[in-house]
């Protein structure tokens, strides 16, 4: 069938044009480059830890307890003599999931409530929107610590409560999106020619809402690793002895008087990640906005 | 104007009922259920010992007696009483800390109002300039630092090295024998870094979007016609812009409540301040069932009223609401 491939050929050239065009304004951002500089590393980090780490992250030395920042320990040892550093670089693989896993639950369930709301209208469409407004006004970190209360604490639970609670914001994205697109003239199209709801929602309508999706998921994960980072600093996260940046902070706070430099690195691990991810998704937001476009 | 706030207090009515819907879900999440701490490791305990027990809380109803009963309770302020040792009715714990808790938040409000409004405008109008790229990285800053880890940070440096201020409690040990000026000050003096630290992340976020409104604002036609008129910079920015771009603050002020109210678990747990944000930690450590149910409705409760207030100040500030809504 010519006639078909002509046409696979040229939307495939269509394609390449926006996702070449969106490449490169992304490579002119520099503040995203430098985000996506952070992320890489990060997810580096977390895979290389065992090669990074100049010390097993529990490698306990009762010599050595407390040593301030020296050349044998770069940001010194903690109140067990473990290397500050090693359990940095070993902590990173907590928020790198934590991050994913639970922007990926949110996603999921804003994009599918967040579908059905926009495409459908209607009662569906008010339910949910209520659904979303009450949500909206558990302060969350109340609602997440009152699951963790009742569940447990763990670093799956964290995860899957972090998802959760934070698909409201994707939830009303979506559907805003949905309702500007289902007015436009090919989705009217698709459906005068008897498409299935299946066929328009996933396959006309979805993929061209997917931009926005795309900013607050990056920035999502930014706030993912703030929450985890706050939970586990409160004893309600990760759990000792496997290191996150949060709960070494606890240690930190303990030892506010005497050790210093338990406080500040790991902390300023954790504003390094989260501003890589902030810088990455605005970059994308620019890069994607064709408002901005010369 | 009565007509809209009648109408408003109506629509609330779902929203409370959905609140309380969803906390009644959070507390039917646990595995197990309440009985299981008195019931799994007594050995002592028959089955007939376990219907007893389940039957005399009511847990071998169905849910939706169950949420009828425990709604009831709720409307009626009554959360049962505490599992802590002290055994006190939750509600009185909760209210004798929702003043402290209160209080912060709306100091940090007022702070972040008296900051962040002048620095958006400032960075709208000199746009891309020095002061308008130092508030940009700020900004990121602000959106990016993890409170707690913030408030580390200060207590390393106002508390611990430079001994300017204390870095715990609500009060001084000696609070009882001062002065009352002297009271004020030694609160005052305590409240200042909590202040600050829960502050932080709005002020950013406000300047960031009192700029970005100014902004809009000036590209408006009036502004330009109160130029052409030949009205002076000054009046121009601050009577017929300003006016405007501060309207939409109002329902940011009122969305911005549950991550203040949120936020207070962290703040007040580091600071050790004796608020509901305390009280919430102490019980969720503990894992006081009634007590984590009422902060939570009561936390959800207060988000409602803090829209409300946001929406009729809204529709006082412009009679466009009021008459179309």
């Amino acid at each position: 069938m010519p006639a078909e491939i002509t046409r696979n050929r040229y939307i495939g050239a269509v394609i390449m044009r926006i996702t070449g065009d969106f490449t490169r304004r992304l490579a002119k951002n520099k503040m995203s480059m430098a985000g996506l500089f952070v992320v890489a590393a990060l997810f580096l980090t977390a895979i290389f830890a065992g090669y990074l780490a100049p010390y097993p992250p529990d490698e306990i030395n009762t010599t050595n307890i407390l040593v301030e920042p020296t050349r044998q320990h770069l940001l010194g040892t903690d109140i067990l003599g473990r290397d500050v550093l090693s359990r940095i670089i070993y902590g990173s693989g907590v928020s790198l999931s934590v991050g994913f896993v639970a922007v990926s639950i949110s996603t999921l369930i804003g994009l599918v409530l967040g579908a059905v709301s926009g495409y459908y209208s209607g009662i569906v469409d008010r339910i949910i929107m209520r659904f979303v407004d009450i949500m909206l006004c558990f302060p969350s970190f109340f609602l997440i610590l009152a699951v963790i209360a009742f569940v447990g604490p763990s670093i799956w639970n964290i995860m899957v409560v972090i998802g959760i609670t934070s698909w409201m914001g994707v939830t009303r994205l979506v559907r805003a999106e949905f309702l500007s697109i289902r007015e436009r003239e090919y989705v009217q199209a698709a459906i005068a020619q008897g498409a299935s709801d299946f066929r328009i929602i996933f396959l006309h309508i979805l993929p061209n809402a997917m931009a926005p999706v795309l900013v607050a998921a990056t920035l999502g994960v930014a706030s993912a690793v703030l929450i985890e980072s706050g939970l586990s600093f409160l004893g309600i996260g990760v759990q000792p002895p496997d290191p996150s940046w949060g709960n070494m902070l606890t240690e930190g706070k303990d030892n506010i008087e005497i050790a210093w430099w338990l406080s500040l690195f790991p902390g300023l691990a954790i504003l390094i990640t989260v501003m890589g991810y902030n810088l990455l998704g605005e970059g994308i937001r620019d890069s994607l906005d064709p408002r901005l476009r010369q | 104007m009565g007509l809209y706030i009648l109408k408003r207090l109506l629509l609330m009515i779902p929203v409370l009922i959905g609140i309380t819907i969803i906390s009644f879900s959070v507390m039917k999440m646990a595995p197990g259920d309440p009985t299981s701490l008195l019931t799994d490791l007594n050995p002592n305990m028959n089955e007939e010992a376990v219907k007893r027990i389940r039957a005399h809380y009511g847990l071998d109803e169905p849910w939706y007696v169950q949420y009828g009963k425990w709604l009831r309770n709720m409307l009626m302020l009554d959360f049962g009483k505490s599992f802590a040792a002290d055994n006190r009715p939750v509600i009185d714990k909760i209210f004798e800390r929702i003043p402290i808790t209160l209080l912060i938040n709306l100091l940090s409000m007022i702070l972040i109002l008296g900051v962040a409004i002048p620095i958006g405008v400032m960075s709208a109008v000199k746009k891309d300039s020095l002061f308008d790229k130092g508030t940009t990285v700020f900004v990121f800053l602000g959106f990016a630092i993890p409170t707690f880890w913030l408030a580390l940070l200060l207590m390393i440096l106002f508390g611990v090295k430079l001994d300017w201020l204390p870095i715990s409690g609500f009060r001084s040990l000696n609070y009882a024998q001062l002065s009352l000026p002297e009271q004020i000050l030694d609160v005052a003096k305590h409240l200042i870094l909590p202040v600050f630290v829960s502050a932080f992340g709005g002020l950013a976020g406000m300047s960031r979007y009192m700029r970005s409104n100014m902004l809009e604002v000036i590209r408006q036609d009036y502004i330009t016609t109160a130029r052409a008129k030949g009205l002076d910079e000054r009046t121009v920015i601050f009577k017929h812009a300003l006016r405007n771009a501060l309207l939409p603050v109002i329902t940011i002020l009122g969305l911005s409540v549950p991550g203040l109210i949120g936020g207070s678990v962290i703040f007040e747990t580091i600071f050790a301040i004796p608020g509901m944000g305390q009280l919430f930690y102490q019980s969720v450590m503990m894992r006081d069932y009634p007590t984590i149910m009422g902060i939570l409705v009561i936390g959800a409760v207060l988000t409602l009223v803090g829209n409300l207030l946001a929406d009729l100040f809204y529709s006082l500030a412009d009679p466009r609401i009021r008459v179309a809504g």
